[in-house]
């Protein structure tokens, strides 16, 4: 359990305005969160809630108009380039869509090498190289040998975010972002993605925080959920605590929105 | 990258736009070798001789005769001679001696040169007829004097002392030269300007002068927009509020004034072709970098962007491999726009008479400002402004063109 | 006996590409839906289910075509009709077809009612305007859609009310089956809940009368349709009734959808989810034999030698593997 083990990312107030005056909109409001080493948490709200701006908030892409957060128990200064590279070193993200989250002009052997750099291999001999980029497509079932001089738009959608996953594996932050990973994958292969994700996980013991409107797959992999809704969090808890036993009615209504399958699913309350 | 230009070059637009341009570059390539002369040389003592082949008539008198019986000869010369105004006049003239109308037929020759000769007085005068238009008629009866005969022409030298002519050669109807056993012989397919310079070979060296002025005003304005919208689109914030700041400035002063006022103010010595290209190119990168700014914008928030940034590269990093690939395409259509209206604009100061020197090289615009000084378009001297402007369009359109082409190839929804 | 409002036998279509190539994107699929009932059509992307849709109602354009099989609709056939007869006389009348994404297709420049009186006129030129402000009020407020919403433009309507709009509007001329192709995908969940109950609504209060749901969410699939066909590369491999497709499949590919379902019900966090390796085949080279057998836990030689067919459990159910029911649900049994 997570309870004891250290509290890797907490964060105090967190806020976000955008605009002024007349147009200004608070995206997230006030928001606190702690998360333990080798936790993995969902971040649940449906579109408009805030969850992705709180998840650039955390990644340090968005300033902070208020609030504090702490890494490792140090308060988090990104002020520098080479302060945000270090923080880097530390949390990584993958996102929604696949085909957007690469740069189309960079075959696929780049994009693992970039990785491997960034991680002070630079200078290690091609072949080694090759070992660890031929290890990291292993994990994620994808064969390296077929995806050399390949582009990744070449690729099927559920084998592109399978290779950001790989990314992730070279690249071995502390945490990991995961900013709706599955909601462009089909159903079917949703499966996969996870249980790679959790697979390194375990591996690594890597803090993972998943955004994502799907309270089904809140539900399965997370130990903590926090409910957002309009930039604020309504209720959080340990799952089983959230989603089997919602307090707030916003919590309640998210959760009978969604088909059930073992239990009768209510349409009358629309 | 292959396969962007294999599906470029299969588009129609791009396809003809591209082959016209470069029929155009390989004309002005090839021309200067073929023929050498100097394009602002000025070889016609007159203005504005119409286009044709110039035979030296000395030369042609010198060269061998061959005797060549054709049929046709004598009806073309006296054709030549009679033209319709004459015939009209004949017609006019021989109407008002009482000749009735219907048995008068201009169009043939034989027959009207008949009557005229045969009717014609040249004392006779009718009611109405002003003293001017009798001494018309004994004008034109002059110049067909002899049309109808069949004997040659005489030569004669001058002796410089006594002034006596003695005649050296004869010369009938019925000889021919050999054009290519004439020593000197010009073909000016456009004939000469109101300088007397050729206005082909000028044509030429005025469309490179002005393509160069075009590519080179091209670049300057396409690399100042570029760099100006990839910092104001990136780095957003207070660079980008001056650059915008500066760019309003110069959209709300109309360029073109711009261009003039600037042109004026250096004045007229410093005026060559290179100072008018960065002038023009000085003035012309706003639209560049506004465009290029909005598309940097929606660049800037995409997911390989934010990953590109979670890897910890620099910023310039990031302009350079993953925003700059991706307006590529746009960049080069905004290059080829830059180009064509540079030289439009290279055209537009010239005929202002605010171009380059007009005594170093010719420009497209020059030529256009000449024609229209001298009047070529009153004197229905076509051949001087005319091929100016369709070389001025065909520059323009064929760029045009290939930018419809390459928008169709990297926009697909605007396929067919 | 039921009336069968579509039935369809060994309709194979196919993509002719670019380069002069075939591929069959339907291999003869074969389908039955009766009056009252509604179907759901399963599969991953790129499956061919949104072409099969396409094909069902006879709607073929280059580069789709038509190579074989019979389309029944109420008894009459519609095999080998001009695309643009079915148009004219099946599309909205007979079939309504909902494709991904339609609420994009509501023309931005006009009012609700006004397309639905476009949409009746092409149908019933004589019907006033009255008369079909009429009808689509009463329609509307059956169906839980405010009245407001007519005379509106698509683009003050949110996502999930167009959705419902564009739904509405096909169906206004009561046709006998609906087909919706991915109707809630882009939609948050409350919509998709809103979405999910009008198409029962309008299936109970009769305004259609059979109807053929498809998307790879299978929970939806389970909560609206009564059957559930599973398709796979082009062929259907699996038919059954939604709970038994659901809770007991038997085709390798339809256990391992039905395996990595994730719903938030109690007992489910933890559970191993069945995850299938591999990428369904290119269809302009399927593999010999069974289309599954290169990513099929359970394959032997034979399954890539013959073409599988059909086989038929009693009840109804079918699914298109070499196996025999008891060496399936032994296979199963020891995981």
């Amino acid at each position: 359990m997570a309870d004891n083990k250290e509290i890797y990312l907490s964060a105090k107030g967190l806020t976000k305005v955008f605009g002024a005056g007349s147009q200004k909109t608070i995206a997230v409001d006030h928001v606190d969160i702690n998360l333990h080493k080798g936790e993995v948490v969902s971040i649940v709200g449906e579109s408009g809630s805030g969850k992705t701006t709180l998840a650039k908030m955390l990644l340090g892409l968005i300033s902070l108009t208020e609030g504090e957060i702490y890494f490792q128990g140090h308060l988090r200064d990104i002020r520098t380039q080479k302060k945000k590279q270090e923080y880097w070193k530390n949390i990584q993200a993958i996102f929604q869509d696949p085909f957007s989250s690469y740069n189309i002009f960079n075959k696929i052997d780049a994009v693992l090498i970039d990785c491997i750099n960034m991680r002070g291999g630079r200078r290690l001999p091609h072949a080694k190289k090759v070992e660890l980029m031929a290890e990291a497509c292993g994990f994620v079932n994808l064969k390296f040998e077929e995806m050399t001089n390949k582009y990744p738009f070449e690729l099927s959608g559920g084998q592109m975010q399978r290779l950001m996953i790989a990314r992730i594996f070279l690249l071995k932050p502390k945490i990991l972002l995961a900013d709706e990973p599955t909601s462009m994958i089909d159903a079917c292969s949703r499966a996969t993605i996870l249980e790679m994700l959790m697979n390194l996980r375990d591996e690594t013991g890597m803090t993972v925080i998943f955004i994502t409107h799907d309270i089904g797959l809140a539900y399965y992999v997370s130990d903590s959920v926090y409910i957002m809704e309009h930039g604020k969090f309504v209720e959080s808890g340990t799952a089983d605590a959230v989603i089997l036993h919602p307090k707030e009615p916003y919590t309640r209504r998210l959760i009978s929105d969604v088909p059930k399958i073992h239990e009768v699913w209510d349409l009358s309350t629309v | 990258m292959k396969n962007t230009l294999r599906q470029v070059f299969r588009s129609p637009n791009f396809v003809i736009g591209f082959v016209i341009f470069v029929a155009l570059l390989l004309v002005v390539i090839v021309y200067p070798l073929i023929i050498p002369a100097a394009p602002l040389e000025i070889i016609g003592q007159g203005t504005f001789f119409p286009p044709g082949i110039y035979v030296n008539v000395f030369d042609t008198i010198g060269s061998p005769a061959y005797t060549l019986n054709l049929a046709n000869a004598a009806t073309k010369r006296i054709d030549a001679k009679l033209t319709n105004d004459a015939r009209s006049q004949m017609k006019e003239w021989l109407v008002a001696d009482g000749i009735p109308a219907s048995k008068i037929d201009t169009t043939n020759s034989a027959a009207l040169m008949a009557l005229w000769t045969k009717n014609y007085d040249p004392n006779k005068s009718f009611s109405g007829m002003t003293f001017a238009k009798q001494r018309a008629y004994q004008r034109l009866d002059a110049s067909l004097k002899g049309i109808l005969g069949t004997t040659g022409v005489s030569i004669a030298t001058k002796d410089p002392t006594t002034g006596v002519l003695t005649e050296t050669g004869n010369i009938q109807q019925s000889d021919y030269a050999n054009i290519s056993q004439v020593s000197n012989v010009r073909v000016l397919p456009l004939g000469t300007d109101n300088f007397g310079r050729d206005v082909l070979t000028e044509l030429v060296k005025a469309a490179s002068v002005s393509l160069e002025i075009g590519v080179v005003a091209g670049i300057i304005a396409t690399l100042i927009g570029l760099t100006l919208g990839l910092l104001a689109g990136y780095i957003g914030g207070m660079v980008d509020d001056i650059i915008t700041f500066f760019t309003n400035i110069f959209t709300v002063i109309p360029s073109f004034v711009l261009l003039i006022l600037i042109s004026f103010s250096i004045g007229q010595d410093k005026r060559g072709a290179v100072t008018i290209a960065i002038v023009i190119g000085l003035t012309s990168w706003v639209w560049t970098a506004r465009a290029v700014r909005s598309q940097v914008f929606s660049l800037r928030n995409r997911d390989h962007v934010n990953l590109s940034k979670l890897s910890g590269h620099s910023i310039l990093r990031i302009i350079v491999s993953d925003i700059l690939p991706y307006i590529a395409s746009y960049v080069v259509m905004a290059l080829i726009l830059q180009i064509s209206s540079a030289i439009l604009a290279e055209a537009g100061l010239s005929i202002l008479g605010l171009g380059p020197r007009t005594t170093e090289v010719p420009t497209l615009g020059l030529m256009m400002n000449w024609a229209m000084i001298y009047q070529a378009e009153i004197l229905g001297d076509w051949w001087a402004y005319f091929p100016v402007l369709l070389t001025i369009a065909l520059i323009t359109f064929s760029m045009n063109l290939m930018n419809t082409g390459l928008d169709q190839v990297f926009n697909p929804a605007l396929r067919s | 006996m039921a009336k069968v409002m579509l039935e369809v036998n060994e309709l194979t279509t196919k993509y002719i590409t670019r380069f002069g190539e075939d591929v069959y994107a339907v291999d003869h699929v074969s389908l039955k839906v009766e009056e009252g009932k509604s179907l759901g059509i399963a599969g991953e992307s790129g499956c061919g289910k949104s072409t099969l849709a396409l094909s069902l109602m006879g709607y073929y354009f280059a580069p789709l075509h038509y190579t074989s099989g019979e389309i029944v609709i109420d008894g009459h056939s519609i095999t080998g009709m001009d695309p643009d007869e079915v148009r004219r006389s099946i599309l909205g009348t007979e079939i309504a077809y909902i494709p991904q994404a339609a609420m994009n297709a509501l023309n931005p420049t006009q009012k609700v009612i006004s397309i639905i009186e476009d949409v009746i006129h092409v149908h019933q030129p004589d019907a006033s305007k009255k008369e079909i402000v009429e009808l689509a009020k009463e329609r509307f407020h059956i169906l839980g859609l405010p009245a407001e919403v007519l005379q509106r433009y698509p683009v003050e309507l949110s996502g999930g009310m167009k959705q419902r709009t564009v739904i509405a509007i096909s169906v206004i001329l009561l046709p006998l089956v609906l087909i919706a192709d991915e109707p809630s995908s882009a939609l948050d969940v409350t919509s998709q809940k809103m979405v999910i109950k009008m198409l029962r609504d309008l299936m109970e209060k009769g305004y259609i009368k059979s109807m053929i749901f498809i998307t790879h969410e299978l929970p939806l699939l389970y909560n609206v349709t009564d059957d559930i066909m599973v398709m796979y590369a082009g062929q259907i491999v699996e038919k059954a009734t939604s709970k038994e497709a659901v809770f007991d499949p038997l085709h390798p590919y339809a256990k391992g959808l039905m395996g990595s379902i994730i719903v938030p019900e109690s007992g489910l966090r933890g559970v191993k989810l069945a995850a299938i390796p591999g990428v369904p085949p290119n269809l302009k080279n399927p593999p010999p034999g069974c289309r599954f057998a290169p990513r099929c836990k359970y394959v032997m030689p034979e399954c890539t030698h013959n073409s599988i067919d059909t086989r038929l459990v009693e009840g109804g159910r079918e699914y298109r593997c070499i196996m025999p029911l008891e060496q399936i649900r032994k296979a199963y049994k020891n995981g």
